[in-house]
Parts: structure tokens; C-alpha cells; sequence
């Protein structure tokens, strides 16, 4: 057990020395680190955002409006092509995640399905696979069709809903590409935003809160709102809410001139009449020849601008727009504005955005939290020291040494592994102190139980690591399960903290078993004396 | 240069630990019960974490805060409970707490930009946290399956390298543990949170360490001493490791202590879960998952494989 052959030696000094090497850069300044030279390693660990200060946010796509979106456009299409065929119906609805209609005549059921079935789509097909289809279509009774989006065309549609989330989400919060926004899906619906050093969210929650789906429609050259909502509503036509001074409706054309989807470009800018904020917006090819054509026929006529199913506003065209680009002008500020720039030029998300949890740290706190867990460190580890000192002597000093290379070797496998340090994670460091030489403890105590039933003092130390080893794994072991536990089910801070303390298990076992072993090793090959004496 | 620690451990004397287990067993009965009784009728603080809703916490760019003017200026946001508790030694910091809104997540969010826009300029806001209640109740149903999955696990392992005995035992003596831990956070009403579910899961993992030393020694004296009675092997067992249970607990409780005074409110409570989870922790290592084995015994004769042991084929 104390024999160590000379490359076990280089083995162990090498992997305590390459620890250090990796976590020597976190003691030093970002900018004294890039003057060094490159073989040196020169990465820092990853500070969380509790330590640094930043938002973190989870927002939450609206599954169910989804779903129901889909079901109307299904309801819809059912409609039209029910239609198309001459076949009578009654009872077309949604129904929970279904769409249920009831065919007049009997005789057309077999028909009507057939026709419906023309709907369903193959998805995630390729070339040697078939794909699945995304609707089912079954008859239910003698007369009633079910149509239903299967399973795996709903979760298809979440998932590419969710990635265009990810990506408009990203160009909303860095338009310029230039700031350090983390995004990431976490689990079927939800994405986690993390913003380092930002304090306030609102900017972010009012960029995240808007569809932002733009659309522009022609308004009811005679009827008034006012008078449709007195009478009725005419066809092909329908009320919209108006943000405008005064409030009050508009009454639109349903199918709208063209759409965000057609913008290349928009930008927050001042009208040069009034001096006020506008937002400029260019369309591309299409969109400004629609654009142009309506804007041709109707001159004289008001149009209206629709922001997430409000109008804006509601010019009349003057002049027909040929060369594809226009301002929205609206009541804004400079900041909304600008944000409405953005958002028009990022695109409209498909689903609405809600954020169901925010934990954000100023900057202030964190530097506070590194302090107070860099003292608590401090004092945690010099209480430890003194007491193992105070209790095992030398050997309580080889003990000291194990525990600093433990926490050398935590922190250089973080940033080798580019792993976040929270401040729970902070805190698993300190408690990994204080059990790090428990394994030291059970050792020492091992050795002198021996020494105290008549051995010689190589052979109770020699017991000593033997007898403690299979110990010093159980009781790691049990540890690192929770630890693993947490790290499966955590999230966050609290995986930070599961990180710290499984890897500070890894080491301890390492450092309190073989390199307090090698120490301890050393320690005998030097005694001169025949006879070693005890040392604890 | 040698010099020799002192060894402080009285180790000649033997503690009636095993004589006196009637009592031991019956106290901690009784603080299980009390636990679970106090659970059940006074229920949990739950913070945010659990309970959704917003924490803010300011601190005044000068002097202290106002707390009483503070406290006028949210009431009257028509948002509820909202609970305002000064920190900081000095008083220069506060921690607002903002019940949840009904009304689901958008509730919650108008809730943080109104407090937030009340509180005014001579106030920083250091942290906020907010947590709806979808997020909560799934963080509430994380946590219950992280400990069980913590404990089941400690458990499968302990049974994997012990006899069932043991694991039992074991399991025991840990959910003791994390039970009275809770039971202390229903009777003095701390704050509940994510952070004190790391702790438990930690305390569930470190707990079982003095435990398993127990259990180490006890396994080797039965191979030892094929004839000694259980009852003076189980108490000659906790007498011989006794300085180690109380030593390694001691080392991590100094860490520990160091988190509690010096952290931040953050770590605190983190910190007292564990500094309480410890005492528990080694008085039930000693006191109550050794006397344990002896009610339902163990198997004396360790030269020969049992049937119902996982390991049975290797200790031969």
C-alpha cells in the first residue's frame, strides 16, 4: 500500500500539476491572461449569472393557442373543400383536438372522406423512409367525419414553432449580433434566455410579450365602425380594435393587402415633416408589388396598419406606393419606436411568448456573493486546517496539503470542463473542505486505533489506508448519488452546486487516498531511524 | 521536524450507547412524529420557489431603508400579501416578498413591473426572482422526486454493499434525518425553498457516511468475534468509531459554520440546513441505525455466502 513505483509518482505530480495549470488562469485578470504565452492554458471558469450579475428568464410558448390555431385553419379548410364538392354538411366545430363535421346525405360519406383525406401530409419522410401522416381522418357513426392532427405531427409542429422562436427571439434581444445572449430549449415548450449584466428586464419582457404579426388591410370605403357594430357587419369584412387616439374600431377588410412576412427591412427613424418617431419599413419584391397594385387602385382610400390584431394606424393613400417602402407612424416614443423596428424586422413569432419564471442578479450582489464566498472559503478552510493540524500533527499537514490540491484540482477541472460556478456552487466547494479531510480522518483515526492494539508503526499506517479505503468509497459514493440526483433533476443554481460537489468527491477521493498516501509515503522513505516513530 | 497531533479522545472508555437505545429510539420517534404531525397541521413557509409569486431585493443607495414608507407604497399597489423584512446589519438592504397573483403567469409578471416601477430611484434592486405557478408546481414535484430518487438510490447502494439488514437500517436512520430537518423548517416557519431541497439531497448523501463507518466496523467485528453477543458487538462497534463520527461531522459542521455566518442570504438558509442536518445526522448514526440491527438481527456467520445478500458470491 505504501509502495509507490516511480511512474505512479509522475503519474500523480503530473495530473496535480496539469489541475493547477488549469486553474491558476482564474486568479489572474481577463487582460493580464491575454498577454500570456500560449502554451500556457489561459481559460477562465464560466461565472454564473448570480455571480456576475444578468437575467435569466424561461418563457414559455402558448402550446394550446397552437393547437387551436391549427384546428381553425383545419376547420377551414375542411369548410372550403366540403364546399368545393357540393357536399351539404352541418356541425363543422372544433371538438377538444379534433374537428368533427356531419354530412347531410349518407351517400356522400365515402366521398366527403375521400375528399378530406387529400388533406393529410406526410411528415419527416425522407428518401428511403415513408413518413407519418399529420392528420387522421376516420368516420365516426354513418354520417360524421373526425379529423385530427396525430401525435407526431403536433409535436413536429412545436418543434419547428420552438426553433423559430429560438431564432427570432435572438435577432429581437441582439439585432446587432454583438452581445452575449445565451438561448436554449428546455423541454417540449419552454426556452431559457440568459442575459449576462443586464438588470432590467422590462426592455426584454416588452420585446418578448408581442407577436409582433404585421398586416395591412384595406378599410370599408363607406361603412363606418360604428355603423357596422349598429347594424351588421358586411361580408368579407370585420371589426378591428384601434390603438389610435380615441380608441374605439375600424372596420376592415378580412384578408389583409400583404403581410410582416413580406418586410425586408424596418427601422425606427423621425418623419421629416413632423419630426416625430416613425418606423420605416421596405418591402421585398412581392410584397411591394401587391403593395403597389392596391395602393394604385385605391387611391382616396384609407388603409389600416395591424400590429397583433390592432390597428396602428389608419392613413388614407395619397398617392399610390410603387417603390416598396413606407412609415408607420402611430404614437410612439423614440424607445417603442425603436422596439417596434426591431421586432418587424426580426418577423412575427409563431406563437405567443409568455415568461413563467425570472431570476435576475445586479451586478452589485454578485461581486458581494464572490466576496462573502470567497471569505466563508476562507475561514471554513482555515478553521479545518487548524483543527487537523491541532489533532494529527504532520500527518494533519499532509492532510492540509491533500485539501488544497483538492480544491486546485476542482477548479481546474471546472474550466477544463467549461463548467458554470454558481454561488451554491461556491458553497459546495467550502462543504467539499470540510469532507475532503474526513476521509484524511477516517485514515488517521484507522492508524492510530492500530498503533494503540501493539503494531509497529509502519504496518498500522500501512493498515490504516488499507483498512479505510473501501470506507472512504462508500461514503463518497452515497454522496456523489445525491449529487448525481441533483444534477439530473436541478436546474441552474442548484446543478451548479451539483457539479461542484460531484466533481469535489472525484478529487477527494483522489487527493485524501493517494496523494496523502504519496505524502505520507515520502514522509518514511526519509526516516533514517531504524525504528520510525509514531507520528500521530 | 515531526511533531505529533493530540489525541483528545477519551478511547479507553465505552459508552452504554446499545444499553441506553430504548430511550434514544424512543426520542427520535418522538421528533419524527412531532415532524410530521407539524407538517401536516402547520405546513411549510414555502418560498417562492414553490409558492410562485415575486422576491425583490433592494438595497438604499444611502442610508437605511424605509421600511414602514416602503411598505405604505406597495400596499397600496392592490397586489395582495406583500411581505417586507430588513437585511443586512445595517439595515441597508430589504427583502419584498409578492404573493401570487391570480391570474396566472401574465398576473405575475404585471405584478414585478409595478413593483418594480414604485419602488422609486433612491433604492438598487439587487435580485429578482419571479416564479409562476406552473413553473412552481413542477419545481415542487422536482424536488419530492429528486429526494426520493436520492434516498432510493443510497439505499440500492447500501443494500448492494451490505445485507438488506443494513440498508434498512440505513434508510432509516436518513429519513430521520431529512425529516426532522424538515420538521425543524414547519415549527420555526424558515423559508422553504430550491436551495434547502439541495441541502436535504446533500445532507441525505452526507448523513449516511457516519453510518456507513458504523456499519463498516460492525461487519468487520462480526468476522472477528464470531461469539460475541450482538449487543456487546453492536456497542463495542459505535464505541471504537465513535471519534471518527464525531470528528469528521465536526470538520464539515467548522465548513458549514463559515457558510452560515459569512454567506449571503442566498447560502444561509442552504447553510443552516446543513448545520442542523449534521447534528441529526451523527446523533442518528450512533443512536439510532446501529440499535436498529438489533431488532431484527444480522447474519453472525460471515465465512459463508447467504442467499438473500446481492454480494453473497464475493465475500466469500
Amino acid at each position: 500500500m505504501l509502495h509507490f513505483s516511480r511512474w505512479k509518482i509522475v503519474a500523480i505530480v503530473l495530473t496535480c500539476l496539469l489541475g493547477a495549470m488549469a486553474a491558476v488562469p482564474n486568479f489572474f485578470s481577463k487582460t493580464s491572461i491575454k498577454s500570456w504565452p500560449g502554451w500556457l492554458y489561459n481559460s477562465q471558469i464560466n461565472l454564473g449569472l448570480d455571480l456576475r450579475g444578468g437575467a435569466h428568464m424561461l418563457a414559455q410558448i402558448d402550446v394550446a393557442g397552437l393547437k387551436k390555431e391549427w384546428l381553425d385553419n383545419i376547420r377551414d379548410d375542411m369548410r372550403s373543400r366540403l364546399r368545393k364538392a357540393q357536399i351539404g354538411y352541418t356541425g363543422l366545430g372544433n371538438v377538444g383536438d379534433k374537428v368533427q363535421v356531419t354530412i347531410v346525405k349518407v351517400e356522400d360519406v365515402d366521398k366527403a372522406v375521400k375528399d378530406l383525406r387529400g388533406m393529410i401530409q406526410q411528415i419527416g419522410g425522407s428518401v428511403l423512409a415513408a413518413g407519418t401522416p399529420d392528420l387522421s381522418v376516420t368516420q365516426e357513426g354513418s354520417n360524421r367525419i373526425v379529423v385530427a392532427p396525430t401525435e407526431a405531427a403536433v409535436r413536429a409542429r412545436i418543434d419547428t414553432a420552438m426553433s423559430s422562436v429560438i431564432e427570432i427571439v435572438r435577432r429581437r434581444l441582439d439585432p446587432g449580433g454583438n452581445r452575449e445572449i445565451t438561448l436554449q430549449r428546455q423541454g417540449a415548450d419552454r426556452i431559457v434566455i440568459q442575459e449576462p449584466g443586464v438588470e432590467d428586464t422590462s426592455e426584454t419582457r416588452a420585446r418578448l410579450k408581442q407577436t409582433a404579426k404585421l398586416t395591412f388591410h384595406l378599410v370599408h370605403p363607406t361603412v363606418s365602425a360604428d355603423d357596422a357594430r349598429a347594424t351588421r357587419i358586411p361580408a368579407g369584412y370585420k371589426l378591428f380594435p384601434s390603438e389610435e387616439d380615441g380608441g374605439g374600431f375600424e372596420l376592415l377588410q378580412e384578408r389583409a393587402i400583404v403581410g410582416g412576412e413580406d418586410l425586408v427591412s424596418s427601422e425606427a427613424g423621425f418623419d421629416s415633416r413632423t419630426n416625430e418617431p416613425v418606423v420605416n419599413f421596405r418591402f421585398n419584391t412581392t410584397g411591394a408589388k401587391k403593395f403597389g397594385a392596391v395602393t394604385q387602385r385605391f387611391v382616396g382610400q384609407r388603409f389600416a396598419i395591424v400590429l397583433d390584431g390592432k390597428v396602428i394606424s389608419a392613413p388614407v393613400i395619397r398617392e399610390p406606393i410603387l417603390g416598396g417602402s413606407g412609415q408607420i407612424s402611430g404614437s410612439f416614443t423614440v424607445q417603442s419606436a425603436n422596439r417596434l423596428g426591431i421586432l418587424l424586422s426580426s418577423g412575427a413569432l409563431p406563437t405567443s411568448l409568455t415568461v413563467v419564471e425570472e431570476r435576475t442578479v445586479g451586478p452589485s450582489l454578485g461581486s458581494d456573493s464572490i466576496k462573502a464566498g470567497a471569505l466563508a472559503a476562507v475561514v471554513g478552510s482555515v478553521g479545518v486546517v487548524v483543527f487537523m493540524v491541532f489533532a494529527y500533527g504532520l500527518f494533519g499537514i499532509f492532510a492540509v496539503i491533500a485539501v488544497t490540491i483538492n480544491i486546485v484540482l476542482i477548479l481546474g477541472l471546472m474550466t477544463f470542463l467549461q463548467s458554470t460556478l454558481t454561488l451554491p456552487g461556491i458553497a459546495g466547494i467550502v462543504l467539499t473542505v470540510g469532507m475532503a479531510v474526513d476521509a484524511n480522518v477516517l485514515i488517521y483515526e484507522r492508524i492510530r486505533e492500530e498503533l494503540r492494539n501493539g503494531k509497529t508503526p509502519i504496518s498500522a499506517i500501512e493498515a490504516g489506508f488499507s483498512r479505510a479505503l473501501a470506507t472512504i468509497i462508500d461514503s463518497n459514493l452515497t454522496t456523489l448519488i445525491a449529487g448525481i440526483v441533483m444534477f439530473w433533476l436541478g436546474s441552474g443554481p442548484i446543478r451548479g452546486f451539483a457539479v461542484t460537489l460531484c466533481l469535489g468527491i472525484m478529487t477527494t477521493v483522489f487527493t485524501a487516498f493517494t496523494v496523502t498516501r504519496l505524502l505520507v509515503s515520502l514522509w518514511l522513505v526519509r526516516q533514517t531511524e531504524r525504528r520510525v516513530p509514531a507520528p500521530l | 521536524m515531526m511533531f505529533k497531533g493530540v489525541d483528545f479522545w477519551p478511547h479507553a472508555s465505552l459508552f452504554p450507547i446499545i444499553g441506553l437505545r430504548r430511550y434514544f429510539i424512543i426520542a427520535s420517534a418522538l421528533a419524527i412524529l412531532s415532524s410530521i404531525v407539524l407538517v401536516a397541521t402547520q405546513g411549510l413557509n414555502f418560498g417562492i420557489d414553490f409558492k410562485g409569486g415575486s422576491l425583490i431585493e433592494v438595497q438604499a443607495k444611502s442610508g437605511s431603508v424605509d421600511i414602514p414608507g416602503l411598505r405604505t407604497k406597495l400596499g397600496g399597489l392592490g397586489l395582495g400579501d406583500v411581505q417586507i423584512q430588513s437585511l443586512g446589519a445595517s439595515g441597508n438592504e430589504a427583502l419584498i416578498r409578492v404573493e401570487q397573483q391570480p391570474g396566472g403567469e401574465k398576473a405575475q409578471e404585471a405584478a414585478a413591473t409595478k413593483v418594480r416601477a414604485a419602488l422609486g430611484a433612491d433604492l438598487n434592486i439587487r435580485r429578482i426572482e419571479v416564479v409562476g405557478p406552473s413553473v412552481s408546481a413542477e419545481l415542487k414535484q422536482a424536488g419530492m422526486i429528486a429526494v426520493s430518487a436520492a434516498i432510493i438510490g443510497i439505499l440500492l447502494y447500501i443494500w448492494f454493499r451490505f445485507e438488506w439488514q443494513f440498508a434498512v437500517a440505513a434508510i432509516i436512520a436518513l429519513t430521520h434525518d431529512v425529516l426532522i430537518t424538515v420538521g425543524v423548517f414547519s415549527l420555526l416557519q424558515l423559508e422553504f425553498d430550491l436551495s434547502i431541497v439541495a441541502a436535504l439531497l446533500t445532507l441525505a448523501g452526507y448523513s449516511i457516511n457516519d453510518t456507513v463507518v458504523v456499519f463498516d466496523r460492525i461487519r468487520e467485528n462480526l468476522r472477528r468475534f464470531k461469539r460475541m453477543p450482538l449487543e456487546e458487538l453492536l456497542n463495542r462497534s459505535i464505541n471504537e468509531t465513535l471519534s471518527r463520527t464525531v470528528v469528521t461531522s465536526g470538520t464539515t459542521f467548522v465548513a458549514v459554520l463559515a457558510l452560515y455566518v459569512f454567506g449571503t442570504e442566498v447560502i444561509r438558509g442552504f447553510a443552516f440546513t446543513m448545520l442542523f442536518g449534521i447534528i441529526v445526522g451523527t446523533f442518528s448514526s450512533i443512536f439510532v441505525a446501529s440499535p436498529l440491527l438489533l431488532w431484527w438481527g444480522v447474519k453472525r456467520d460471515w465465512s459463508t455466502p447467504s442467499a438473500d445478500s446481492p454480494k453473497a458470491k464475493e465475500q466469500v
